[in-house]
């Protein structure tokens, strides 16, 4: 989501002119009472369906320019009612953010509301039933708006006097430490990690309602501890702590079903940042085995995510994960792990600079550096400015220093499919030959073999190596031996899919009546 | 990464002393509090004198100096780093350069550690003891440095070599003559090493020096997918 490329001046209002935050249209005050009422009912399907639909189609009718009401002036509607306000100012905030530039004292306030906001939900007075998608949206957008306001707060050379008082001001909105106590305290109040544990006993049910709660409770603070575990991945990865990443998203697993693949959003951001992570880590056949299901999963869905709100987002995120799934099958060509039709995708999107990725030249080099840029999360320096110094931007710092250090990996690869090249054709063949053909010394070819070998095997969580390697080979003495892994064909998966093809057809000409 | 756990480097065990367990488990219970920076600092000089290591305090550590860079402490920064070269083959050097600002990365002896991961990743060991004999001021103050950096070499050369040449081991490993006849004894007695003509060293067999004992992945078709077509097969 990258809504906020242009900053407005403090002072120049960012709402459109003729915006009366009182007015409240008939539409909005319908909205309102019903939603308050399905609220108070825990009427989810009803809540759903305004939330996903009558809430985007009020947006566009009325406030395509402008803000939705204040908060103050629909109160009167719904009784004053404290949670239901801090929820109505959660959405108006998110409205704003999605079609205006916020100003610096609305991301002020907007931070102020998700405190008031969690402490509600953290103190455990909070007795709704509200959809995963909105759940997952608060979570979704409490990280989003602190990566904003980092991006924001980052681009020092435009600001103005009155913006730095307010900064130092308020020195605690959207302060990193605040960010991730809360997830954090949402994860921990939540006991969402035990109630994971014991639902594999079968002791709960979680997973099977989908986070709901059927008996009478409400299922607020425990989905939202679960999706504090996912805002925790994307934070840290905005970070560049890839590992601390994916220790957070451990209690989750995502080779099973799970509440994260139910909504759209939350799976996407799930796979996305596991699949980046994994690949900064070197665990290629993990990223390239996430890419590929999640990739095959969209293909397959999208359709009915077309009139989503989210549409945009899912759409972008495709192409940046097969940006991400062709860095990751250039430093590792094990294509037999992509399915059929992700693979034709990907041909299609990126088949030749894959092609001139793999020749390990600058113009290669180059490839890498664009998809990575195109890809890659919107890395954060988390810490404030020195206010003192003479003002700079440094929005880009912690961009370029995760591109720097993965171009530097990719550098220390870029003998590696020189090498392969030539091991794919012979089975035996003496280092001297080798190191003739590739035009190096031996000691400098042995190297080149030590490396591939490094860095085809990975060290996974527990230690343990595993190997990520697309040929097998071995030196004895000064002879490398190739073992042949056969090229694992995916006849299977063609067979089946072309004897339903043909059935259909066959059915097809069943149909046709002749005179 | 899992070193933590796993002590598979000989020289960096991980011990269960009184300190390492109050600090782990602050770690866990406060990972986002500032107030464990100077304890988290001690335990940096704890797992350097003891030759124990811990990535995840490590990690927390960087993170706490990523959001309050004034204090951030260069020498130790430079202990963890070395520490994490220790850790080979685990990615954990660069775990820690992505939580390093750029400009740090600038100073003398960052470059210098960057410079011997850069030929240790690459597996130019030759590069790397003539670097490292340059910065014995960096290394030394480190106990089991070499030890360390050997026992990974050895985890590559096992990954690749069959039977390696006398020669390169003692390239890789650094050791020569004597020291070497001494150190291939050891492994001969405890590792499962044998000689084989006085010039070749016969590495221990793994799946990875002989593919044959990985087992075999046949293209196997998974039974739902089979179970797509039951209804036209019947």
């Amino acid at each position: 989501m990258d809504y906020d490329s242009q900053q407005q001046k403090p002072g120049a209002e960012s709402t459109a002119a003729g915006y009366d935050p009182n007015y409240v249209p008939d539409s909005v005050k319908s909205f309102v009472v019903h939603m308050y009422r399905h609220i108070r009912e825990k009427n989810v399907y009803e809540i759903h369906q305004m939330y996903e639909t009558s809430f985007q189609s009020i947006s566009d009718r009325f406030f395509k320019d402008s803000p939705w009401p204040s908060v103050d002036a629909v109160a009167v509607y719904v009784d004053n009612d404290h949670v239901f306000c801090l929820l109505y100012r959660e959405m108006w905030f998110r409205h704003l953010y999605a079609r205006h530039s916020p100003t610096l004292k609305q991301r002020i306030d907007s931070w102020d509301n998700y405190c008031s906001l969690f402490q509600v939900v953290l103190h455990g007075v909070v007795n709704m039933q509200l959809p995963n998608q909105w759940l997952w949206d608060m979570v979704d957008e409490f990280v989003y708006q602190f990566q904003s306001f980092c991006q924001y707060r980052a681009k020092m050379k435009s600001k103005t006097e009155q913006e730095i008082t307010l900064l130092r001001q308020y020195d605690q909105a959207w302060n990193v430490y605040g960010v991730l106590n809360f997830l954090q305290a949402l994860v921990e109040k939540s006991t969402i990690i035990q109630i994971l544990e014991q639902e594999k006993e079968g002791l709960v049910q979680f997973t099977a309602t989908d986070g709901y709660d059927y008996n009478g409770g409400s299922n607020v603070l425990k989905v939202l501890g679960y999706f504090s575990m996912i805002g925790l991945l994307r934070v840290h990865c905005l970070l560049g702590d890839y590992h601390t990443g994916l220790k957070c998203l451990q209690p989750i697993d995502i080779s099973q079903q799970g509440v994260y693949i139910s909504v759209i959003g939350s799976h996407i951001t799930t796979i996305y940042h596991y699949g980046f992570a994994s690949l900064m880590l070197r665990r290629y056949v993990d990223a390239i085995r996430e890419f590929n299901k999640i990739l095959l999963y969209i293909y397959k869905t999208k359709q009915y995510h077309q009139k989503s709100p989210q549409y945009e987002q899912i759409l972008k995120k495709n192409e940046q994960m097969y940006a991400l799934l062709a860095i990751s099958l250039s430093l590792c060509p094990q294509v037999m792990l992509v399915e059929e039709t992700v693979n034709s995708q990907l041909r299609e999107k990126y088949g030749d600079k894959m092609l001139r990725m793999q020749r390990g030249d600058d113009e290669g080099f180059a490839l890498y550096d664009e998809l990575f840029s195109y890809a890659c999360p919107k890395f954060i320096t988390p810490s404030a400015p020195s206010y003192e110094e003479p003002l700079v931007n440094y929005n880009q710092d912690a961009y370029r220093l995760q591109l720097k250090l993965f171009l530097y990996e990719v550098k220390q690869q870029q003998l590696l499919s020189g090498v392969r090249t030539f091991l794919k054709v012979y089975s035996t063949i003496s280092l001297g030959k080798l190191a003739t053909y590739m035009e190096v010394d031996e000691p400098t070819l042995r190297t080149i073999l030590m490396t591939y070998k490094h860095k085809t095997h990975a060290v996974d969580s527990n230690g343990k190596i595993t190997s990520n390697a697309d040929l097998n080979f071995y030196i004895d003495d000064d002879m490398i031996r190739v073992v042949e892994s056969k090229p694992a064909k995916r006849y299977g998966d063609y067979f089946l899919r072309q004897i339903v093809k043909l059935e259909g057809v066959i059915s097809d000409v069943d149909r046709i009546k002749l005179e | 990464m899992g070193r933590e756990i796993v002590s598979s480097t000989p020289n960096q065990k991980q011990q269960p002393s009184a300190m390492s367990y109050t600090v782990e488990q602050l770690v866990s219970v406060n990972p986002y509090n500032p107030d464990i920076l100077p304890d988290l600092e001690n335990y940096v000089n704890e797992q350097v004198s003891s030759q124990t290591y811990s990535l995840s305090a490590n990690l927390c550590l960087l993170r706490l100096y990523q959001f309050v860079p004034e204090r951030m402490s260069t020498q130790i920064v430079a202990r963890i780093l070395i520490k994490a070269l220790m850790a080979m083959p685990a990615p954990d050097f660069s775990l820690c350069l992505f939580l390093i600002p750029e400009r740090v990365q600038m100073e003398e002896q960052f470059k210098t550690l960057i410079v011997l991961s850069h030929y240790l990743e690459t597996a130019r060991f030759r590069q790397f003891w003539d670097e490292a004999a340059k910065s014995r001021h960096i290394v030394d103050a480190i106990p089991g440095f070499e030890q360390a950096i050997q026992a990974y070499a050895i985890h590559v050369l096992s990954l690749t070599y069959q039977r390696v040449p006398r020669s390169v081991l003692a390239e890789a490993i650094n050791i020569e003559g004597l020291s070497l006849d001494k150190f291939i004894e050891h492994q001969v007695a405890n590792s499962g090493w044998a000689i084989e003509k006085g010039q070749l060293i016969i590495l221990p067999s793994n799946e990875f020096n002989h593919p044959e004992l990985k087992k075999s992945t046949v293209d196997g078709v998974p039974l739902e997918h089979i179970a797509r077509i039951f209804p036209i097969l019947g």
